[in-house]
């Protein structure tokens, strides 16, 4: 009651918000005009585009459709595939041990780590294939054998890919370790745990927390990366397609075919980087 | 502890140095702290009582001057043979020459396993639950079977008063709790000797009691234990020996009610005007 008469004696414009009686006062928002015309200039854009990609027949899209689940294709899927997998399996585990040395009181071994990434980083994953490709030119005979036997393109495309990750999975790892509380060693080592448990139970799981985004980023680029090596013939799946479009010069369906399939696998992928994240921040506040 | 081991020598510190670069941070440090009694260290920020209650566990090496806990060396082996040889040849004074070898990680790690340490920040492990935590130095260091290991645990959390903590994280903790589980584990390894580096300085004041509570009721139970702490009500109430250290000396110890009621240096008396 006595608030009504408050209310009444307030003036009207000016002055706090008063209770008019029926509870709180409703917050009324500005008009958002810009926003709204904003978002229709582009949604308009988008479907300008997209009835062009649609309407255009050059795109072959029945071509896209004949090819996309072709023998050839998906055999070169699978060694995109797995290629991959193998390249950041090995990549990551060198990648760990040069961050372990960088991180090691030995300042040999963190010179050489630091030469290596530094090296690697600095060539370009091309060069590095090629140089590979020909190193029989340097090495014609390793351990009695000839080194063009030894060295075929799926050899030379894994080391090659492999040392170029591990410089960049080396940054990657030491990032994550070095973002673990100093503290969480010092309380491994006083309850007398050994190096090797200190590692394998407090630091790296708790590194992993840092290292899984980068990570996912490394995996999804070599993933595409990967395609690299369809200069050396190797049949993944950027060169499976070639082989198609040499043959039948439909080349724009398809590239459209390959790049659909890298589409869907990273999508698979960045949805499993959700689960592997969640798992690794358990125990910290904001994952609840 | 049996009685018949009070009063005997558990950590015997004799001329400790270190320095970090050119800061002399221990100038000479010598103490003595008999088995089941509570020392508390008092001291200003940079006095060097943590680095001090570090060298203890060897996490901070000294650059000279030796530490022993329960008569073995810490962090280093006596060359028996060269102080023998120098003992008898040179006389008494060339007793403690020879040199230290410094021991190996393996023979570091045991002997750390006897020394329970309690940090400020309580450094419990975020990724592992509060039973994991405390159960996790049982199993891999002692090679404790693991489920004895959890047993246990779960006794030690019902002595810090936290057994319905067990399968949370320590981030869903409050400071006062965290603390509480990083005493029990400690207490998992039955050390012989606690190390305390100031326990309560990051909580909020009106958690500080609950962690003292359980730290006085180990002190009734006869552990021995360092106490580096700013709680003077603490140190009147449980130490049997205060020590007060001011730049890398200790400038005097004694009991409670000598050292702070009747200081009888200027800078003990300064310090304790101040904080009291």
């Amino acid at each position: 009651m006595s608030s009504n008469t408050l209310a009444k004696t307030a003036p009207a414009a000016a002055g706090p918000p008063a209770d008019a009686g029926e509870g709180q006062p409703r917050i009324v928002s500005r008009p958002r005009t810009g926003q709204w015309l904003a978002a229709v200039v582009v949604l308009v854009l988008l479907a300008l585009a997209a009835n062009s990609v649609i309407r255009n027949d050059a795109f072959q899209w029945d071509v896209v459709a004949d090819y996309f689940t072709s023998a050839s294709v998906l055999r070169g899927l699978g060694l995109t595939l797995w290629l991959t997998a193998l390249v950041m399996a090995l990549g990551f585990a060198l990648g760990t041990l040069l961050a372990v040395m960088r991180l090691s009181a030995n300042p040999v071994l963190r010179a050489v780590s630091w030469g290596y990434v530094w090296l690697f980083r600095s060539m370009p994953i091309l060069v590095q294939l090629l140089f590979w490709f020909n190193i029989g030119a340097l090495y014609p005979h390793i351990l009695g054998v000839r080194t063009v036997d030894l060295f075929g393109p799926i050899t030379v495309a894994i080391i090659g890919l492999t040392l170029h990750e591990a410089a960049y999975a080396a940054e990657v790892v030491r990032g994550g370790i070095l973002s673990v509380d100093r503290g969480q060693i010092e309380a491994a080592q006083a309850l007398g745990l050994s190096r090797l448990r200190r590692w394998r139970r407090i630091i790296l799981p708790q590194a992993m927390r840092s290292i899984v985004p980068p990570a996912g980023n490394m995996l999804i680029g070599t993933l595409k990366g990967t395609s690299i090596v369809s200069v050396i013939a190797v049949q993944d799946l950027l060169y499976s397609v070639q082989l198609v479009y040499h043959r039948t010069y439909q080349v724009i369906p398809m590239l459209l075919v390959a790049t659909i399939w890298y589409v869907v696998v990273t999508s698979l992928l960045s949805a499993g980087q959700f689960y592997v994240e969640r798992h690794y921040a358990r125990g910290s506040e904001r994952t609840r | 502890m049996s009685d018949a081991d009070a009063g005997r020598t558990m950590v015997d510190i004799k001329a400790v140095h270190k320095s970090f670069g050119t800061l002399e941070v221990l100038r000479g440090i010598d103490l003595e702290v008999r088995t089941g009694e509570v020392t508390v260290v008092l001291g200003p920020s940079g006095s060097g009582k943590s680095t001090l209650l570090r060298t203890i566990n060897h996490l901070e090496k000294v650059d000279s001057g030796w530490i022993s806990v329960d008569g073995s060396l810490v962090g280093y082996r006596r060359d028996n043979r060269a102080t023998a040889r120098r003992a008898s040849g040179k006389g008494g004074g060339g007793g403690r020459a020879g040199k230290l070898y410094e021991l190996s990680e393996r023979e570091v790690l045991k002997q750390r396993t006897q020394i329970g340490f309690v940090f400020q920040n309580f450094n419990l492990f975020p990724h592992l639950t509060v039973l994991e935590n405390i159960a996790e130095a049982p199993v891999s260091a002692l090679k404790r079977p693991r489920k004895d290991a959890l047993d246990r645990a779960r006794r030690l959390l019902d002595r810090v008063g936290l057994a319905d903590k067990a399968g949370a994280y320590p981030k869903q903790l409050s400071g006062g709790q965290q603390q509480r589980v990083a005493i029990a584990r400690a207490l998992a390894l039955e050390p012989k000797l606690l190390l305390f580096d100031e326990p309560t300085s990051a909580l909020d004041p009106e958690l500080v009691g609950e962690v003292l509570d359980v730290i006085k009721d180990l002190a009734l139970q006869g552990t021995t234990m360092i106490v580096v702490t700013h709680e003077i009500g603490f140190a009147r109430e449980v130490a049997d020996t205060v020590v007060f250290m001011d730049e890398g000396r200790i400038v005097e110890q004694g009991a409670p009610g000598d050292v702070l009621d009747a200081p009888r240096h200027d800078r003990t008396k300064a310090f304790l005007s101040k904080v009291l």
